[in-house]
């Protein structure tokens, strides 16, 4: 670069010397050589300093770009270092709030003309209040299992297992086993979590028969048919640890389960599934509360057999099977159910046993409505029928009718409308308006108001 | 009753062992592209059940029953992956008890696994939206991708399927050989695409714009996957003095409202784009359909 500079400087001073110069320029001419060569010399050992410091500059370069090579290296065996945690399970959270406002008191809330089913069946706290929170872990454990567990905390504290489970991965041929406890699939709205319903409480029938929701410990075999249409065959045994059953200490199983379910498409726009499902529990001092003809508390236990069927039905339509925008969801489900066993009146003083059998039904129905991305709006109504109660104390004129006042005949109803908003996929807000008949003597009228929000892991868009 | 349900299922489980080995593989695939370029693949020797169409949007679609139906049939599930079917696919591994699908076996095919993502998010927060961590997930709309997936998907195949490995190479010979020309073609055909600029409703093009050279200034949601808002519409209203986009363009399976909407009061043209193949009536196959894609865009520029 430095070189043509010296060169113009060599041309220039060569065009200023006259071309005809004496001889006593002669000595001018060797100081200007000597000068010129002067100039030649520092410029070259100017360029030669450059031409150093470029080197220098390049090397200082390619030991920069192998430092940070080196660096990167380093880094990502610490980020491999770092790495075991990535076997961490997937977590995700679910968080609820809501208002309620009861016109009756919670605590009276029972189900008139049904024997209580002990679960968290009522409508819960009046005023401003935490629902339940929901942890959610799941992973798959090796080749061979996944598990997944869901613990439910409390907001007056503690933490309850909700779920707990282990699943088969890879056994193929449609075949999957679950052990541990688990939401069992009869029905369509029983395997569901609560914060996935489409209203904020569960339909009568399933807190009359199911004590709200059947989650037991025990195996599930199921197996899918390799047909265009969806058929589910399933079957589950475990404890009876709650309502329809009752835990006992005892070896072998208390409870059984029969789900099949069949389900597919009807065009592009159309999707549906039925099912029938059968639950068989052997309750054994299943024991409720209730007031005699005095008006005392006494505490009554029923031991026996429980059968139940569920028949469930669900359609859902969107316009080009789209439902982003507008869709539609009709749910029904059916409950039968028959005890026979025994009824032990007043377990704590008189402990006198009679035989029982009931058959009872129950159903509800529910349709919701997207009417605009995020909005969606639902009806629903619920039915129990009282059916026929025989209660042996009181055929035999042991006991009047009166000293079962919970089992008066009675047809509970309840009727909800809701709508909600979701401003996007991982929350919601809803408001539900309810007239619950649930009580005999008289009816609640509702108004919750609910969030719900969800963290984390992307939830799994079940149908 | 028990015993009886056993008896069924053991004998259901015996009749489904002793039919005879299926002449087709049977693909589920997640979207129609994926659909279409197996079948362009596998020819008669594929079975192609698509979980979804062009009038649908992927991220909201439920495992519905006949989805686990055809998940439990499936040999190949060919889905865009990136995420992109994270609320449903992960429940038809799972729940179809099908260890021929399930992610990481050669049944479990993700296309974007095969392309570069654009769009890698630098903030990982739902604040921002519907946000794909691993970058865009709809390659489908820039043709190299489609290349680039063939290739794989031929080779998948060909793996799970070794006995006609040769036809599905020779067909994937015959399509890379047909596709490569008709980008060659779209490319020069798009030329006039150069520089417009365009505003989308959701960031579903991105590929084909940058592909094609077109400048996306703004989209109609303010964040992915949320609706458009008033005030943000208005924002991209008084963009259109300093960066005025000709067109607003809208995927298949959006409502049309908000581009419409937006077309009016920015006194531009709102433009339809099928998503995929089967996208309106002119998007037959992959070839027709991006031949409709461009033939909608630079009638929309003129």
């Amino acid at each position: 670069m430095q070189r043509p500079a010296w060169a113009l400087v060599v041309a220039a001073l060569a065009c200023t010397t006259p071309a005809a110069a004496r001889a006593d320029k002669a000595a001018d001419l060797a100081q200007i050589r000597r000068q010129i060569e002067q100039m030649k010399q520092e410029y070259e050992a100017r360029i030669a300093a450059l031409e150093k410091r470029l080197t220098a500059a390049e090397a200082k370069a390619g030991s920069a770009e192998q430092q940070a090579s080196q660096a990167q290296a380093a880094a990502s065996s610490v980020s491999r270092q770092q790495r075991s945690n990535a076997f961490n399970p997937d977590i995700s959270v679910i968080l609820q709030g809501r208002y309620a406002s009861l016109s009756q008191d919670p605590a009276t809330y029972r189900i008139g003309g049904f024997i209580p089913s002990g679960g968290e069946v009522g409508p819960g706290k009046r005023g401003l209040s935490l629902s339940e929170s929901e942890l959610v872990f799941s992973a798959n454990a090796d080749p061979y299992f996944s598990g997944t567990l869901i613990g439910s905390l409390s907001p007056d504290g503690g933490i309850d297992v909700e779920n707990a489970y282990l699943q088969t991965l890879g056994l193929s041929h449609g075949l999957m086993l679950k052990a541990g406890r688990f939401f069992s699939k009869v029905g369509y709205l029983n395997e569901q979590h609560q914060h996935a319903w489409d209203f904020i409480d569960a339909p009568l029938p399933y807190r009359a028969f199911l004590g709200g929701q059947l989650g037991d410990d025990g195996v599930q075999a199921q197996w899918i048919a390799p047909t265009e249409l969806l058929v589910q065959l399933g079957a589950e045994l475990g404890r009876g640890r709650s309502f329809p059953g009752s835990d006992r200490d005892k070896n072998g199983v208390a409870l059984g389960t029969l789900y099949a379910h069949v389900g597919g498409d009807v065009g592009v726009s159309n999707s549906w599934r039925a099912g029938l499902s059968y639950v068989q529990t052997s309750p054994l001092d299943r024991a409720f509360d209730d007031q005699n003809a005095a008006g005392a508390t006494v505490t009554d236990s029923f031991s026996g057999q429980s059968k139940l069927w569920i028949a469930d039905f669900v359609w859902k339509w969107a316009p080009n099977g789209n439902p982003y925008e507008r869709n539609f969801k009709l749910q029904t489900e059916y409950f039968r159910r028959r005890e026979d066993g025994t009824l032990t009146y007043d377990t704590t003083g008189l402990a006198l046993p009679g035989a029982y059998a009931s058959r009872q039904s129950g159903w509800y129905a529910q349709a919701v409505y997207q009417f605009a991305p995020r909005w969606r709006t639902g009806l629903r109504y619920d039915r129990l029928g009282y059916g026929s109660v025989d209660i042996g104390q009181v055929a035999s004129g042991a006991l009047t009718a009166a000293d079962f006042s919970i089992l008066r005949s009675y047809g509970p109803t309840l009727r909800a409308a809701m709508i909600d908003w979701s401003p996007s996929e991982f929350s919601r807000i809803r408001l539900q308006l309810a007239q619950d008949k649930s009580r005999p003597d008289a009816t609640d009228n509702q108004l919750f108001l609910q969030y719900i929000l969800s963290l984390g892991t992307h939830g799994a868009h079940t149908w | 009753m028990l015993h009886k349900t056993l008896v069924i299922l053991a004998a259901a489980l015996a009749a489904s062992a002793a039919l005879p080995a299926r002449a087709a593989l049977e693909v589920l695939a997640c979207e129609p592209e994926w659909g279409a370029l197996a079948k362009e693949l596998g020819g008669e020797q594929v079975k192609v059940y698509e979980a979804t169409t062009a009038l649908q949007d992927v991220h909201h679609i439920q495992a519905r029953p006949s989805l686990i139906a055809a998940a439990r049939r499936a040999d190949l599930v060919a889905c865009t992956g990136a995420e992109l079917e994270i609320g449903w696919l992960p429940v038809l591994t799972r729940e179809s008890g099908n260890d021929r699908i399930r992610p990481g076996a050669p049944g479990y095919f993700e296309a974007a696994r095969f392309v570069t993502l654009s769009g890698v998010p630098t903030r990982l927060d739902r604040r921002e939206g519907d946000v794909h961590p691993e970058g865009d997930p709809h390659i489908q709309t820039d043709p190299r991708n489609i290349a680039s997936v063939a290739r794989a998907l031929a080779e998948r195949l060909a793996q799970i399927d070794s006995a006609h490995a040769a036809l599905y190479r020779s067909r994937y010979e015959s399509f890379a050989g047909r596709w490569q020309q008709a980008i060659a073609r779209w490319e020069k055909e798009g030329t006039p695409l150069r520089g417009l600029r365009v505003v989308e409703h959701h960031k579903a093009f991105d590929y084909l714009f940058r592909w094609l050279g077109v400048e996306v200034v703004g989209y109609l949601e303010p964040k992915p996957g949320l609706e458009p808002t008033a005030a943000h519409l208005a924002e991209l209203l008084a963009q259109q003095k300093s960066r005025p986009a000709k067109l607003v363009v809208r995927p298949s399976y959006s409502d049309a409202r908000a581009s419409a909407w937006f077309a009016e009061h920015a006194g531009i043209k709102a433009v339809m784009l099928p998503f995929s193949v089967g996208g309106d009536a002119a998007s037959k196959d992959l070839f027709s359909w991006y031949d409709d894609m461009l033939g909608r865009l630079l009638e929309a520029a003129k």
